[in-house]
């Protein structure tokens, strides 16, 4: 197990990591994911042992270029499809919650 | 033709495209067994009867008509619940989609409703298939046919224990660290992770894009093979789809011919950690396959050692990603609405609720990953790693022809036994993530029961990229030599619930 300040896992920064992916996380949570980051992170850092500097980087198994097909318009979704589907629809439009500013 | 639910998909479809027998009566043998044991089971999220037998009655005329030739026409299938099916409610087992019908379906469900064939339902499976275990399904566990307090191994679980428990001959699994290998290994059946790209994954809700491959779940190689031939192919709404021709599959796995082959047992994936009646299988299975004539070499590779590592830096990264779609606007459950709540504030409301503790603990080192200062040292080093492990791929497939190894380094274990410890969970799958890094393809198969508990035990061949062909020859040769000493297939060793 790795010491906490190589990786900086401690409850701030788990909480901070829940703003980030819009997880609105429990006291509890946060005390259990703090430990839990630690451990796996902790069992993968041997993966720094690896002097791996002048290897490249895989981001991907297959070599990827850019795929273009022929300009045909083809039937795409319609929005009877995917209402159904919707939390809130409104207007013809996805009613969202409101977007700017801070609650009165 | 009787017992129709223990007939292999061959043998089925052959009867069908007779007359023998129809789509119809099959479909309604395998729905009598599921309603007969699946609430002990549990494989199924989603059954509709009506609908299957509507569907199978299509297929009878169709083929009564001449219209229908393909080599799988009539035959039922279950398909794991995060493939997009038109209407039909697809979960991904997370509670954030309960209740969602995707509007299209993918392109796999598209190309077996061309072949005739007829879903059963959708299956269990992890949480957006993070785990190894099907018990982080928001609905719930699945149960291993061969002993109900004990996991069907995991993501695709419900895919794997429906084809063990004879509720359905076929199934689809996606692998992206082992999801259709390691079930199938703890369930005693086959399963097949296809070349990265050799199947579409239009439609399948992504996991880890660069790792994720839809594959055929079965009781024996060649009704695997039969269903990758179905589902293979270049797909023009998949940029990562390999547009090349399809090999005939079905004809390596009648090939069944090892004679003169070179197989690599890798040095890696034995030893500590790999359970003492798995390796017996596994050595007893290189004596039978040199008895067919095969060379057994050991290979080296080297880097394997930091392929789990690896994974679960690459993998959490591109799903934390992948996962931020699901935010309660467009699809799907949304919490918190009103009260003059941001949007930020729903979401996360949302988020939090929908997702299971494994999702979230991914979610979370996800984003850790990823996230500045320390981006270089994990996910730069983890892709960096991933290079490695290809190129010890590269120089094994320079000496021999296929390589193997357990697909699991264990037999099924309790349920609820490392549900507290992810790290427990994750080395289930330190046999079957090298393949998904490096993208090539891989098959597992069973080989016998371990004599301490006498539960199944799988084999995985691993081929290079694009040479799916000869997992299904060697598979296959195996697979005979092997149902020749027991008599049968294992999976007819299993209780008869």
């Amino acid at each position: 197990m790795t010491d906490s300040a190589a990786n900086g896992i401690d409850q701030d920064l788990v909480v901070h990591l829940g703003k980030l992916a819009r997880l609105e996380l429990t006291d509890a949570e946060v005390k259990h994911y703090t430990l839990q980051l630690e451990q796996i992170l902790g069992a993968i850092t041997s993966i720094s042992e690896v002097a791996a500097d002048d290897i490249p980087p895989t981001s991907h198994p297959i070599p990827m270029e850019n795929v273009y097909r022929e300009d045909i318009a083809l039937p795409g979704l319609l929005q009877e499809d995917f209402v159904p589907g919707a939390p809130s629809f409104e207007d013809d439009r996805f009613r969202v919650p409101r977007i700017l500013g801070e609650p009165t | 033709m009787s017992d129709l639910i223990r007939q292999s998909a061959a043998t089925l479809a052959a009867a069908i495209a007779r007359r023998e027998v129809s789509s119809e009566e099959v479909t309604r043998a395998h729905l009598d067994r599921i309603s007969e044991v699946d609430e002990r089971v549990h494989a199924f999220l989603y059954v509709d009867p009506e609908a299957s037998i509507e569907r199978a009655r299509e297929v009878d005329r169709q083929i009564a008509k001449g219209e229908l030739s393909s080599p799988l026409a009539g035959v039922p299938i279950a398909l794991k619940d995060l493939l997009a099916t038109k209407g039909v409610p697809t979960t991904c087992g997370s509670r954030i989609l309960e209740g969602w019908r995707p509007p299209y379906n993918a392109t796999i469900v598209n190309k077996l409703y061309a072949a005739g064939v007829v879903s059963l339902g959708k299956t269990n499976m992890d949480e957006f298939a993070m785990g190894s275990s099907t018990e982080h399904s928001g609905y719930g566990p699945t149960h291993n046919p061969w002993d109900l307090e004990r996991i069907p191994g995991g993501s695709g679980g419900g895919s794997a224990a429906a084809v063990a428990s004879y509720e359905s001959p076929l199934a689809i699994g996606t692998d992206t660290g082992g999801s259709i290998r390691q079930p199938a290994a703890v369930t005693g059946t086959v399963g097949v992770k296809p070349t990265y790209g050799g199947v579409s994954r239009y439609g399948i809700v992504a996991l880890a894009s660069s790792l994720d491959q839809a594959g055929p779940c079965a009781r024996d190689v060649m009704d695997t093979a039969l269903l990758h031939s179905v589902i293979a192919g270049h797909d023009p709404r998949d940029s990562t789809s390999i547009n090349a021709p399809v090999p005939d599959f079905v004809a390596a796995a009648l090939k069944a011919d090892v004679r003169g082959m070179k197989i690599g047992v890798i040095k890696e994936l034995q030893g500590e950690g790999f359970q003492s009646g798995v390796l017996d299988r596994f050595n007893q299975s290189l004596e039978i396959l040199t008895e067919l004539g095969a060379e057994i070499v050991e290979v080296s590779c080297p880097h394997f050692k930091y392929a789990l590592g690896a994974y679960y830096l690459i993998l959490p990264s591109e799903a934390s990603s992948n996962l931020a779609r699901f935010d309660g606007m467009r699809f799907g459950l949304r919490v918190d609405d009103g009260n003059d709540r941001s949007v930020e504030q729903v979401m996360s409301a949302t988020r939090e609720k929908g997702f299971g503790a494994e999702v979230k603990r991914r979610i979370m080192l996800g984003t850790y990953a990823l996230s500045s200062g320390y981006y270089d040292a994990y996910y730069g080093q983890a892709q960096r790693i991933r290079t490695l492990i290809t190129r010890d791929f590269e120089a094994a497939f320079n000496k021999v022809d296929v390589l193997v190894s357990p697909t699991s380094p264990t037999t099924a274990f309790k349920i609820g036994e490392k549900l507290e410890d992810p790290l427990a969970m994750y080395l289930n799958d330190v046999a079957t993530i090298p393949v998904n890094l490096a993208g090539n393809c891989a098959m597992s198969l069973p080989i016998g029961l371990a004599p301490e508990d006498g539960l199944p035990v799988g084999l995985q061949i691993i081929a290079p990229a694009m040479a799916d062909s000869l997992l299904y020859q060697v598979g296959s040769a195996l697979e005979s030599a092997l149902v020749d000493r027991w008599g049968g297939l294992l999976i007819s060793e299993a209780p008869s619930l």
